[in-house]
């Protein structure tokens, strides 16, 4: 179990909150642009990594509001945790 | 079928060292990569095949499964390709000459809800006419197919009725690994553990063997098999891939008499029941909602788990559990797998089996086995190509192939 804090209302447990999978996935600029292969990456597409992942919870029993999180998918050792609209913070 | 295990010979295989340049180099020895060198060699007669395994033999999802064999799939491409692995579940005991306690002791799977008895019947009508064994069953005939279950009407969610098939059943997971591992080796592949990829030898646009801790590798054709680090490894080769690893947990109880009859499968309450021969009852539930490779999942996961099956199986009340563990599954968006070539040259992709991929172990392996030996799809696993993400063709199994992913 997790233990997430979330920026409004302080340390909660996995279970309060909603996963939202990867942070930082910005919608095409112009989607009509966009190539079937370059819809089909911005759809289904996402990082995967072995290390640090910035993804997005929301604290869905709690204040209800998005933000993210920087976690190691490894050790779930969460390293970074920053209001959504927020760049991603350098983890060292 | 004995219920008797079978005793361990001391050698099943060689262990070789690798030599520096095969045909085919399989990168994984779990399940999936045991069965497609296997059928490389009986169905292609490709025989200069490596195997490589980071760890040993069958040691990840193949060793964590929770054993469940089945082809009740809603859409009928999944359908025709776990219905041709259940078909060869059927004589590759007898074929590998290796009794690996296949048992079609049937599985159930329990509607509790309007909508699941809508989706299961709507099931069975799509399985028949696919050539899959299936039927519906009301309440008592629950009951009377596993009198432990719970079907009284004064619980939260009551069994309603269940789709039944019955060709369903386990089979000992080691043991199909061992089996395959054997014969495969008996037909000339090197099976070679400890030996992690660490990159991959190219030519320009292709593909021409593999990095390795123990040297570099030439190779034909290189096809992952890697199950839950597919995405890590095609990363290595330049390839992002529609694939989220998550952590899917199982446990299992003390051992008990034989008091569980079937499988039992709840989407709905969440949980999936069987007993192995020993008298071990296996269970399982969902993947946790976040990425992860740590091979552990979370508490609470369990404890749901739990909690379910003792609403469904008040009997269990007094077991004890005796180990829980994690394996890692790659989760595609449509839950599905995908199965074919790569936008690499001679680099062949099978990943993405999420929940599901010990049932396939045979047809995964004949199929892939096909592809590389061929370069084409098999028309089984034709529908599952990487290029479905593209052309937006997606075979979409969540909830409808009676698990929740």
């Amino acid at each position: 179990m997790l233990l997430i804090a979330c920026p409004w209302c302080g340390e909660r447990e996995e279970l309060e909150f909603h996963y939202g999978g990867q942070a930082h996935v910005a919608h095409p600029a112009d989607p009509e642009q966009l190539s079937d292969g370059e819809w089909g990456e911005y759809l289904f597409v996402r990082d995967n990594p072995k290390g640090p992942f910035a993804e997005r919870w929301s604290h869905a029993a709690g204040c209800r509001r998005w933000f993210n999180v920087v976690r190691h998918t490894v050790t779930h050792q969460i390293l970074a945790v920053y209001p959504a609209g927020e760049p991603k913070p350098v983890i060292p | 079928m004995s219920h008797r295990l079978p005793e361990h010979p001391d050698w099943l295989w060689r262990t070789p060292d690798p030599r520096r340049s095969y045909d085919v180099v399989v990168i994984g020895a779990g399940g999936h990569g045991l069965a497609t060198a296997y059928y490389l060699a009986r169905n292609h007669g490709i025989t200069d095949v490596a195997v490589l395994e980071r760890g040993w033999l069958a040691g990840g999802n193949m060793a964590r499964n929770t054993t469940i064999i089945r082809s009740n799939y809603l859409c009928e491409e999944s359908a025709a390709l776990y219905e041709h692995a259940l078909k060869l579940w059927e004589v590759l005991p007898e074929e590998l000459d290796y009794d690996f306690l296949f048992s079609q002791r049937g599985v159930l799977n329990l509607a509790h809800t309007l909508q699941d008895v809508r989706e299961g019947t709507r099931r069975v009508n799509a399985n028949r006419l696919g050539g899959v064994d299936a039927e519906w069953l009301d309440p008592d005939q629950v009951r009377a197919f596993c009198p432990i279950v719970n079907t009284s009407p004064d619980v939260r969610y009551p069994v309603l009725g269940a789709t039944l098939q019955p060709r369903a059943g386990i089979a000992k997971h080691d043991h199909v690994a061992w089996a395959l591992a054997r014969r495969a080796d008996a037909y000339g592949v090197d099976l070679i553990q400890g030996c992690e990829v660490t990159g991959f030898l190219r030519d320009g646009d292709r593909v021409v063997g593999v990095r390795t801790n123990r040297g570099p590798i030439a190779a034909g054709k290189v096809a992952l098999a890697a199950a839950g680090h597919s995405s890590v490894l095609a990363g290595l080769a330049g390839l992002r891939l529609p694939v989220q690893s998550h952590p899917l947990q199982a446990l299992v109880s003390e051992l008990l008499e034989p008091v569980h009859p079937t499988v039992v499968m709840s989407n709905h309450v969440h949980v999936y029941v069987s007993q192995a021969h020993k008298g071990e009852l296996v269970m399982g539930a969902g993947v946790d909602a976040y990425n992860g490779y740590g091979q552990r999942g979370s508490f609470h996961m369990i404890e749901h788990q739990m909690s379910a099956a003792l609403e469904l199986f008040p009997i269990f009340a007094r077991a004890h559990v005796l180990r829980t563990w994690g394996g890692i599954v790659d989760v595609t968006p449509d839950a599905s797998p995908i199965i074919g070539p790569t936008p690499v040259e001679n680099l062949y992709l099978n990943c993405g089996w999420g929940t599901g991929g010990f049932k396939a172990t045979p047809s995964s392996g004949w199929v892939y086995a096909h592809t590389i030996a061929t370069g084409e799809p098999h028309p089984l696993a034709a529908p599952f190509a990487l290029e479905r993400f593209t052309t937006g063709a997606l075979i979409d199994e969540h909830g409808a192939a009676a698990v929740a992913h």
